[in-house]
């Protein structure tokens, strides 16, 4: 009956994800457990233990005659078979997939070894020995701009690789007109959101058309299928990608994956056998992609009721050791709302990029937002406290006034529509600020450290094609303008009148099969559950272009909008067919319920199914100018996007939601630890098309800015070392850590999409960091503060005028000499029972000394006094094989020696020095020893916070076994009740031994 | 446990999902890779091989374990449950899973199974945790997409719902 047909569109609605089934039974296949070819092989990657050095040499031959091994590629192989990558600037920077030449940063892949299972290959790598000549490294973004710092490029002779200046309005005017000039430094640090899924590849050569197969977890966008074709010499049409309908998330990493994916495709080529890569969590934290640290310099022009007139940005973004396309997209993609969620007219820009020995960056979630919005926000606060003024206020006095939109930025950002004052006095009255100043009040009054911060956003989504044009001059743009950004997706109607879709949003995570199913169930009078979402994507059957991927908030303004316009033209098919027969005007049919019906009759009605079924099984008896079958593709560029203009302006997004936040912290002075009191954070993203999935992407974009804010950071030695390397060094929050902020709505639909929504999945990356920011700076009373605020940072900022402890209290432990990584110091003494001619004799002999030396497999004397070995360490569970030459000095037979030197293997590389002194006792000779050693590469960064121990028990069992070596096996007539010796027991009372 | 040879692949059969299972694997396979490679299963993942991630976690004799710091030639003889033993034969969820599905506590679905299997664990001998316990059990896991509240939400919600049951 007409009267119980619920016309109530889905979209809009928090219904349950279509896609939680199958995840919940775990039956979802990720990449890794696609199906694969018999006869699959398995690649693992040789990576450089050096933040920067020449490969002198690298000799593959003993890796190659190993079990299980067919191919072992190099650097030097790939510049036979391939092109360099093409990057964005026109700047002479090789990249390929491997190192040439030198390695730039640790981690960098130097060699592939492909053999018939991940732990032959990884045996292998064992194999391959490279001579490196170390070179300086420099990890400080500003330290690499200035002159006489290591240079990344000799064939570029800088390291920042690219300026530009921009200047819009009148800010020269406005700041010699400004009753202030207020200014701030606000470095943003170096993280990443990443995914739990590493990067996988599955790449296929298909030699009689000299083409690939590639299956990966790569997200888009796909202006890096041009860069892989080309890299590879084939046409884009003969390099296949699969990308699965699941990832494990991808946060903008997963942009990255294409040097692998290029790799990946050669190393089939020479193997003649499809080859499977799956990253591990070391490889992807060393080497997978990181946000861009940034050092903003970043001034106000104000006046004194705190209007601000002028912007001044200095930003030096740092995009480590290779500019892989479509770097340097953070330092641009914001580009267009660089003043913010304020009506500021003038604005200076510098945007410099910098090399530096680090992983190279990549676009992760908010890319660019949270680096700009630390550097705004944290400067509105300033102005606010320098004035004397309420920070709200101020943040209210400068905002886009209501009623200016579609407001143009000074940049070009064309904000579509919002209501900024509305969002935010509806979050002051429904989120309790009152209250909230009064908790602060009374703990302050109670002597704790409380603080209130605040920030503003205008979160960009759907970014323009044409954004990073604008890091070229007018002259040189205007040669090939760029713009728009192509939508596609697919609604098909199979012969029996069921619907399904395909789309190019490539979902890792976000529920996008869901909305698709929401919209097109709307649209031709289905439910959701009659909508077969297949979120697989293939460059050869797919519809795609360059915008492809999940990126910048893409999908709830553009896939949506192309499946909502095939949906439309699928309906209006099928409403042209049925007016036939129903004998209605195809204007005046409705779609509910599965049925078609006439509007002003419902009782004339069809079936939904049999009506679109026909264009399979009656063709003939279509309207005359009407294709049979029933598949129709939506595709859409928004016309708003248009190339940058000759004054450098660029609407650089589609759509622009606002974000509101404000928090309370306390920290606790002892600790130094911020914990969060409250959070509130209001979101205007446009039309909401299902509630519930909009809010999981808050909870998400904010768990992740407060790892921002609080624990994540890659962490590198001044000599590059990586230090940072496993889930116990990067921290990410946990549970306990992450509170549960206040999600407050408010949706003024976007006018430049159908749908009216906007993106919400990057706000809070950019406003939380800021926000919470602002508070600790608030509950501190201090200027500036960098990120992440831990415990150890911000308890230096309070305690950092206190008077040094009394002597005898703990020791400090000494800072590392500058220039150096990872380092770690010890000493002890031990007695062994020989006399300390024996000792010495021992220690001078190769081969006793190589049997004293822990995991020492062979040992030459090449100098009068030197010694190369070869020696197995580990740490923990990270063990391998290196090479160690030991140099002595200072002899004072039999009384004291210094030995210098270093290992060097496939989990890194140290160097240091140490002092052993023997002295007779009774019973033998009391041996005191010290040394300091540095070390980098693999070690270093999985090993941080074991290497001490590790240290202690390597240098045990050396001295175990010289008691052993020098007869302490006689010594076991002491043996104790226990069933220790003695030895062992004065060894274990020193903390050497078990 | 006999003395293992370092190059050998070794036979070893358990029980997996109530079912027994068999094959052979040097005794440096992994748990992980065992499950994934040799037996074809999809839901066990791994997030960062060295046991803080819990992408991993399953059950082995009913207590959660990492599978990525377990070697195959351990769990001989032993009963091992992944989250393929939660639904039912005919891919009815159970109450965990409806609940994470209601409230929305996951998003790419990968740190998941090892979150639901140490759920189910914690759950059984801990029937009636309040938030705070919750979160500090969930504490062994990282999630990257959801913030953690849908999870806390499911979790409490079916605890009320047992409640209620008993």
């Amino acid at each position: 009956m007409a009267d119980q047909i619920d016309t109530k569109p889905y979209v809009g609605q928090s219904i349950e994800r279509v896609e939680d089934g199958i995840l919940l039974t775990g039956r979802a296949r990720f990449s890794d457990h696609q199906p694969t070819v018999t006869g699959t092989l398995h690649a693992a990657m040789l990576r450089s233990p050096h933040a920067h050095a020449e490969i002198v040499s690298i000799d593959k031959s003993k890796a190659l005659a190993m079990p299980g091994v067919s191919a072992v590629l190099t650097g030097q192989d790939l510049t036979e078979m391939a092109s360099a990558f093409l990057i964005v600037i026109k700047q002479p920077m090789q990249h390929y997939s491997l190192a040439v030449g030198k390695a730039r940063y640790v981690g960098e892949p130097v060699a592939v070894v492909v053999a018939t299972d991940r732990y032959k290959a990884e045996d292998a790598l064992d194999a391959i020995e490279v001579e490196y000549r170390v070179l300086d490294a420099i990890v400080d973004p500003q330290k690499a701009t200035k002159p006489g710092a290591p240079i990344l490029y000799e064939e570029v002779g800088d390291n920042v690789v690219s300026t530009r200046e921009f200047s819009y309005g009148e800010p020269d005017k406005a700041f010699a007109e400004a009753d202030r000039v207020i200014k701030l430094t606000a470095p943003y640090p170096r993280n990443s959101q990443t995914p739990m899924e590493g990067f996988v590849v599955n790449a296929d050569y298909i030699a009689d058309t000299d083409s690939y197969d590639v299956a990966s977890n790569y997200q888009g966008p796909f202006t890096s299928h041009p860069v892989m074709a080309l890299a590879l010499g084939v046409p884009s049409s003969r390099l296949r990608m699969r990308v699965p309908a699941f990832s494990g998330g991808g946060f903008g990493v997963k942009v990255q994956i294409f040097p692998y994916v290029v790799l990946m495709c050669l190393c089939s080529k020479v193997a003649g056998h499809p080859v499977k890569w799956v990253e591990d969590r070391l490889e992807h934290l060393s080497a997978a992609a990181a946000a861009p640290n940034r050092v903003t310099e970043i001034e106000a022009a104000v006046k004194n009721d705190g209007t601000v007139t002028a912007f001044r940005f200095d930003q030096l973004d740092d995009y480590g050791a290779y500019l892989r396309a479509p770097m340097p997209g953070p330092l641009y993609r914001m580009h267009g709302t660089l003043t913010g969620a304020y009506h500021i007219e003038n604005l200076a820009v510098r945007n410099r990029v910098v090399m530096t020995n680090k992983c190279p960056s990549g676009m992760i979630r908010g890319f660019g937002g949270p680096q700009m919005y630390f550097a705004i926000e944290r400067l509105m606060h300033r102005v606010a406290v320098e004035l004397g003024l309420d920070p709200l206020d101020v943040i209210r006095k400068n905002l886009v006034p209501a009623g200016s939109f579609p407001y143009r930025a000074a940049a070009g950002a064309l904000f579509d529509s919002g209501d900024y004052q509305t969002a935010v006095e509806r979050a002051v009255n429904e989120g309790g600020l009152e209250d909230l100043k009064r908790r602060r009040d009374a703990a302050r009054a109670d002597g704790k450290l409380y603080g209130i911060g605040y920030s503003v956003v205008v979160e960009p989504a759907q970014s323009n094609m044409g954004y990073l044009s604008n890091i070229l001059p007018a002259e040189e743009r205007r040669k090939n303008p760029k713009g728009g950004a192509v939508s596609n997706a697919t609604v098909n109607v199979d012969p029996l009148g069921t619907v399904s879709v395909t789309a190019d949003s490539l979902p890792q995570g976000q529920g996008h099969a869901t909305v698709l199913s929401q919209i097109v169930a709307d649209e031709l009078g289905l439910t959701p559950a009659d909508i077969s979402v297949n979120m697989e994507l293939d460059t050869q059957k797919d519809a795609w272009s360059i915008a492809t991927g999940n990126y910048s908030a893409r999908f709830s303004s553009s896939t949506t909008v192309a499946a909502h316009k095939a949906a439309v033209k699928v309906r209006n098919k099928v409403a042209r067919i049925a007016s036939v027969t129903l004998n209605v005007p195809a204007d005046q049919l409705e779609f509910a319920d599965g049925k078609i019906f006439a509007a002003n009759n419902p009782e004339n009605s069809l079936k939904f199914y049999r009506v679109a079924g026909s264009a399979h099984w009656t063709p003939g008896s279509l309207p005359d100018d009407m294709d049979p079958g029933i598949r129709e593709t939506g595709t859409w560029s928004p016309p708003e996007l248009e190339p940058p203009n000759d004054q450098d302006q660029i609407n650089t997004s589609l759509t622009y939601g606002f974000v509101f936040d404000y928090c309370g912290v306390e920290i606790d002075r002892d600790t130094g630890q911020v914990h969060i009191d409250k959070y509130v954070t209001m979101h205007d993203s446009g039309t909401l098309l299902n509630p519930l999935l909009a809010d999981g992407q808050v909870y998400g974009a904010f768990s992740w800015a407060i790892g921002c804010a609080l624990f994540e950071e890659f962490a590198y030695g001044d000599d590059g070392s990586f230090l940072s390397g496993t889930f116990a060094d990067y921290l990410c929050p946990t549970a306990p850590e992450v509170p549960e902020p206040l999600i407050l709505h408010m949706e003024t639909p976007s006018i430049f999409t159908p749908l009216g929504a906007k993106g919400i999945g990057e706000g809070n990356v950019m406003s939380t960091p800021a926000c919470l920011g602002n508070a600790v700076c608030d509950a501190l009373d201090i200027e500036t503060v960098s990120l992440p605020m831990t415990p150890s940072k911000i308890s230096a900022l309070i305690h950092a005028e206190e008077t040094p402890p009394p002597a005898g209290g703990a020791k400090q432990a000494a800072p590392a000499p500058a220039g150096t990584g990872r380092v770690i110091k010890g000493s002890g003494e031990t007695t062994v029972p020989a006399a300390p001619d024996e000792v010495w004799r021992t220690l001078l002999d190769p081969d006793k000394l190589a049997a004293v030396i822990p995991g020492c497999h062979s040992l030459d004397k090449v100098g009068d006094d030197s010694y190369r070995a070869d020696v197995s360490l580990g740490v923990g569970v990270v063990r391998g094989r290196f090479r160690a030459s030991v140099d002595m000095s200072d002899m004072d037979p039999p009384n004291s020696v210094r030995l210098s030197g270093g290992v060097q293997g496939p989990l890194g590389a140290s160097k240091g020095a140490g002092n052993v002194r023997l002295k007779a006792v009774d019973g033998g000779t009391h041996v005191t020893y010290d040394y300091t050693v540095e070390i980098s590469g693999k070690v270093a960064a999985v090993g941080g916070r074991m290497l001490e121990g590790a240290a202690r028990i390597v240098i045990g069992q050396f001295f175990q076994r010289l008691v052993s070596q020098v007869g302490g096996k006689t010594a076991a007539a002491g043996t104790s009740p226990a069933g220790e010796t003695l030895w062992q027991r004065i060894l274990r009372a020193f903390g050497i031994g078990r | 446990m006999s003395e293992l040879s370092g190059t050998a692949r070794h036979n070893i059969s358990f029980t997996l999902n109530g079912e027994t299972v068999s094959g052979s694997a040097e005794p440096r396979m992994l748990l992980t890779d065992f499950l994934n490679y040799e037996l074809g299963l999809t839901g066990n993942h791994v997030g960062c091989e060295h046991g803080v991630c819990g992408a991993c976690t399953l059950l082995i004799d009913d207590n959660p374990e990492r599978g990525c710091l377990t070697f195959a030639v351990q769990v001989d003889g032993r009963d091992v449950k992944t989250v393929e033993s939660l639904a039912g034969r005919e891919g009815d969820l159970n109450d965990l899973q409806l609940a994470f599905r209601k409230h929305h506590a996951l998003q790419c679905g990968y740190c998941t199974p090892g979150v639901l299997m140490s759920l189910t664990a914690y759950l059984e001998h801990t029937p009636e945790p309040n938030e705070e316990e919750l979160r500090d059990m969930l504490s062994g896991h990282i999630c990257r997409c959801t913030g953690y509240v849908g999870m806390v939400k499911a979790a409490l919600d079916v605890v009320e719902q047992r409640k209620a049951k008993a």
